[in-house]
């Protein structure tokens, strides 16, 4: 069998060329390449830590406060890890809120704390999967639009939780939950509630790197269509993605509740919104087809450290909203440049 | 019409995308008052040409004269003021505004500068409506409750609404039934008659006859006939420019053993249907053997792949590989029996775009990478290279992103990936659609290697010479049914080519 082959197979050297430089060797085999937004963001951090120290050497730096900040970033963070699987499919999930709060007064009621810590975590667990995976049917095999699906489980979640409690705090009852919280619990210094942060996160950029379900996420957010041609079950993937976001809210709510030795149906307010906000400044596309557990982090702990030294220098809660907004649309900005420097429409 | 100066004058326009060059020097001259038609198969650069003339594109390179004068059309607003409209293939009306909002998008009659006077917008509009034949369109109704037809007329009052010199339309006929394609081309006579000139884009080569005055084909990114007589020209010469050969392709040889009288068929297509789309199809394929489908866009070809595929529920029939039917409507079912698809778009079906060769390549194969769900890696990478180095896919980097490679590359990287996973069958729709010229003999002779080394294909190609050069066997298709079958050494360009017109009015 002879090949033709002429010299015309060079063909076309593509304009996009020029910015791939980076992303031959250092790509592989471990996979650890640094984001240059990662970078970036960490960099944020570091001047976030460098203005929290200056304005307020004393507090700031306070092991006291460290552990604060990280313990902080920890509820939402375990939030977070769950919707940077879901944007990175395409989706959205606006109902994490919601769930955060549903799951925390379900699994504090007078009946679930009779079954004591088993039955608490247990609990929050699984009505979290339960709302996870009502949102994944509607969306995977009813063909709802995930921001109207997730959209619906925020209001009548929300509202079943408000019913339950009836609008009353709910005192944990249980000394094994409340335990977990107190320094008595630190290990080497750092909460339980950090540690279950930091495994959630290890175990999320393993899942997401490492394995099929995540490559299996990127190609569904980057192309349904090549996915579902390319044998790929994308119903499927999808209803196991808001499955995933909602056991992170019913581990997220659990960590609340040992937080605050106790559930309410205001517990989780606008955690959709920092969530995505933190998954989006990580450097994860809203369109889909990419995402950083990571930068995730990383968007979590600029989020909740600015929200920290705002605290600390006694500044209105209102400028630390603004300097949210204006972070977000940095990184935006930022994002967009990178893509379209690297080719993309 | 040679002493007047052309309206219009583009001359080497081209324009690159990631991947893709969808126009390579193509002209284009089109005088006042004439309707000239533009034709090529999808993906000839047609669209990637009127987007370029609307504004929406900025060519690479290139030259427009418009009126004598060389200009930039940087914007769709630019190319408005100049004169020049276009109606899109998907209309682009606003279904929630009325058909007088429709009309004045973007430049309404105002009052002080920002106060919209409604009723001067509707009388206006009435009156283009009146000029167009379609007086009992109300003006301030909802466009989204007209029919395809009215909303149709509803663009064409917005293209006249501006001071126009010309309008694109593309494909206009093509939701219209015949009595309101006739209105259509009644309004076209009236508006050259006033010397605005239209180009005119259409996949009914019948239409050219009707209206046209000349003819522009293009064929992947170059034009490869300018201002033919639209009248003097036969069709099928036409035809032969849009599908055939601008260079002699080299296709590799056929082995000599016929494959047909060897082996059982692995694939067994059984009176397969989808209504509205193709008739019942019977064809088997055997390990070894290239079968083409010939055919014009619409004639049901990419159909029928995608219904053996799965990717589209049959209404009847059945698809049986090695003995065994297929469950109606599932890929996964089709990709597990060992069929393979590469499919027509690319871009859009086959491949992810952001991401690495070997991601794409191993996209259909990962659970053989991975121990209860972790991937290894090393070895989806070795894999990904081996499967890739074997169809000498370039750049030899299994790391290099998919969107920076050249058309038949990517295409290469698509079969890499149905190679890897060790299919049977192997459905190509349009395998060359998009790939340079130079990059198509490779593609082809690494096509028939994987046909020699046992797997069965089923090629869709609209280029009559690639199915002859390369199948074994040819169905040709005529709007979903097939027409004819026969060894693709019985059959020559021309028959084939009467064939697939038989029966068109003009033929």
């Amino acid at each position: 069998m002879t090949q033709p082959a002429p010299p015309a197979q060079q063909d076309a050297p593509m304009p996009a060329a020029k910015s791939t430089p980076d992303k031959g060797g250092s790509r592989r085999p471990l996979g650890l390449r640094m984001d240059v937004r990662n970078l970036s963001l960490l960099g944020v951090l570091a001047v976030l830590v460098a203005v929290g120290g200056f304005t307020k050497p004393d507090e700031f730096l306070a092991t006291s406060n460290l552990q604060l900040v990280l313990t902080q970033a920890s509820v939402i963070g375990v939030v977070t890890v769950g919707m940077t699987f879901v944007i990175t499919s395409g989706g959205i999930d606006l109902s994490v809120g919601a769930i955060v709060a549903l799951a925390s007064v379900w699994a504090t009621t007078v009946a679930t704390q009779e079954f004591g810590f088993a039955g608490i975590l247990f609990t929050a667990v699984v009505v979290g999967v339960g709302c996870g995976l009502v949102n994944g049917l509607l969306i995977a095999y009813g063909r709802m639009v995930p921001f109207i699906a997730t959209l619906a489980m925020l209001a009548s979640a929300r509202g079943l939780a408000l019913q339950i409690t009836d609008g009353k705090t709910q005192i944990v009852t249980v000394d094994s939950v409340l335990d977990l919280g107190v320094r008595d619990a630190y290990i080497l210094g750092i909460p339980p509630l950090v540690l279950v942060f930091a495994a959630v996160t290890v175990i999320g950029w393993l899942v997401l790197n490492r394995t099929t379900f995540g490559r299996r996420t990127v190609a569904v957010g980057g192309n349904a269509e090549a996915a579902r041609l390319a044998g790929i079950d994308v119903r499927r993937q999808r209803l196991y993605l808001y499955l995933l976001s909602g056991l992170c809210c019913g581990i997220a709510a659990f960590m609340l509740i040992v937080l605050a030795g106790s559930g309410q149906n205001t517990n989780g307010n606008l955690y959709e919104l920092d969530a995505i906000a933190a998954a989006i400044i990580g450097g994860t596309l809203l369109s889909g087809g990419r995402g950083t557990i990571v930068g995730s982090v990383l968007g979590v702990l600029v989020f909740t450290t600015i929200t920290n030294i705002f605290a600390l220098n006694n500044l209105e809660s209102a400028v630390q909203q603004i300097a949210k907004g204006a972070i977000i649309v940095a990184a935006v900005l930022v994002q967009h440049r990178t893509l379209r420097g690297a080719g993309e429409a | 019409m040679a002493p007047e100066p052309p309206l219009l004058t583009m001359s080497g326009i081209t324009k690159s995308f990631p991947g893709v060059r969808a126009l390579d020097g193509v002209d284009l001259e089109v005088q006042a008052g004439e309707v000239h038609c533009l034709l090529g198969q999808n993906g000839a650069g047609k669209s990637t040409l009127i987007k370029v003339l609307a504004g929406a594109h900025q060519p690479d390179s290139g030259e427009i004269i418009w009126r004598g004068e060389p200009v930039s059309l940087r914007s769709p607003i630019a190319a408005m003021r100049l004169g020049i409209a276009t109606i899109y293939q998907e209309l682009d009306l606003v279904e929630g505004l009325s058909v007088a909002e429709n009309v004045f998008l973007g430049h309404e009659p105002t009052s002080a500068g920002f106060v919209v006077r409604g009723f001067a917008a509707r009388t206006a509009t009435a009156e283009l409506l009146q000029r167009l034949g379609h007086s009992e369109i109300d003006p301030s109704r909802l466009v989204g409750d007209l029919s395809a037809a009215h909303q149709q007329i509803v663009s064409m009052a917005r293209a006249l609404s501006h001071d126009v010199r010309l309008i694109v339309m593309d494909e206009p006929s093509a939701a219209l039934d015949p009595d309101e394609v006739d209105n259509l081309f009644r309004i076209v006579g009236d508006l050259t008659a006033d010397g605005v000139a239209v180009v005119h884009i259409s996949h009914r080569l019948e239409e050219i006859r009707r209206i046209g005055d000349r003819v522009t084909v293009l064929k992947d990114g170059r034009a490869v006939a300018v201002g033919l007589p639209a009248e003097s020209t036969p069709t099928r010469d036409v035809v032969a420019l849009m599908t055939g050969r601008n260079v002699e392709y080299v296709f590799p040889e056929r082995p000599d053993k016929p494959a047909t009288a060897v082996k059982e068929p692995v694939l067994r297509v059984e009176g397969l249907t989808r209504r509205g789309e193709f008739a019942p199809v019977h064809l088997e394929l055997r390990p070894g053997e290239i079968v083409g489908l010939a055919g014009l866009v619409g004639s049901g070809r990419s159909e029928i792949l995608e219904t053996i595929y799965g990717a589209r529920r049959a209404d009847g029939g059945r698809v049986l590989v090695d003995g065994a039917a297929l469950p109606p409507g599932s890929v996964r079912a089709a990709v597990r029996a060992g069929i393979g698809l590469a499919p027509e778009e690319r871009k859009t079906q086959g491949l992810l775009m952001l991401e690495s060769v070997t991601r794409n390549v191993s996209l259909s194969t990962l659970s053989r990478f991975s121990r209860a769900g972790w991937l290894d890696h090393r070895a989806e990478r070795a894999a990904a290279q081996q499967a890739t180095r074997g169809l000498s896919l370039r750049p030899d980097n299994p790391d290099a992103r998919i969107r920076t490679l050249s058309g038949g590359n990517q295409q290469k990287a698509v079969l890499a990936r149905w190679l890897l996973r060790g299919c049977k069958v192997l459905l190509l729709d349009e395998p060359t659609r998009g790939v340079d010229v130079g990059a198509r003999a490779e593609l082809y002779a690494v096509i028939r290697r994987l046909a020699d080394e046992g797997l069965a294909v089923l090629l869709v190609s609209s280029e009559v010479p690639e199915v002859l050069g390369l199948a074994d066997r040819v169905l040709v298709l005529r709007e979903g049914s097939v027409v004819h079958t026969a060894d693709a050494r019985e059959l020559d360009e021309h028959r084939v080519l009467d064939l697939v017109m038989e029966g068109s009015p003009s033929a």
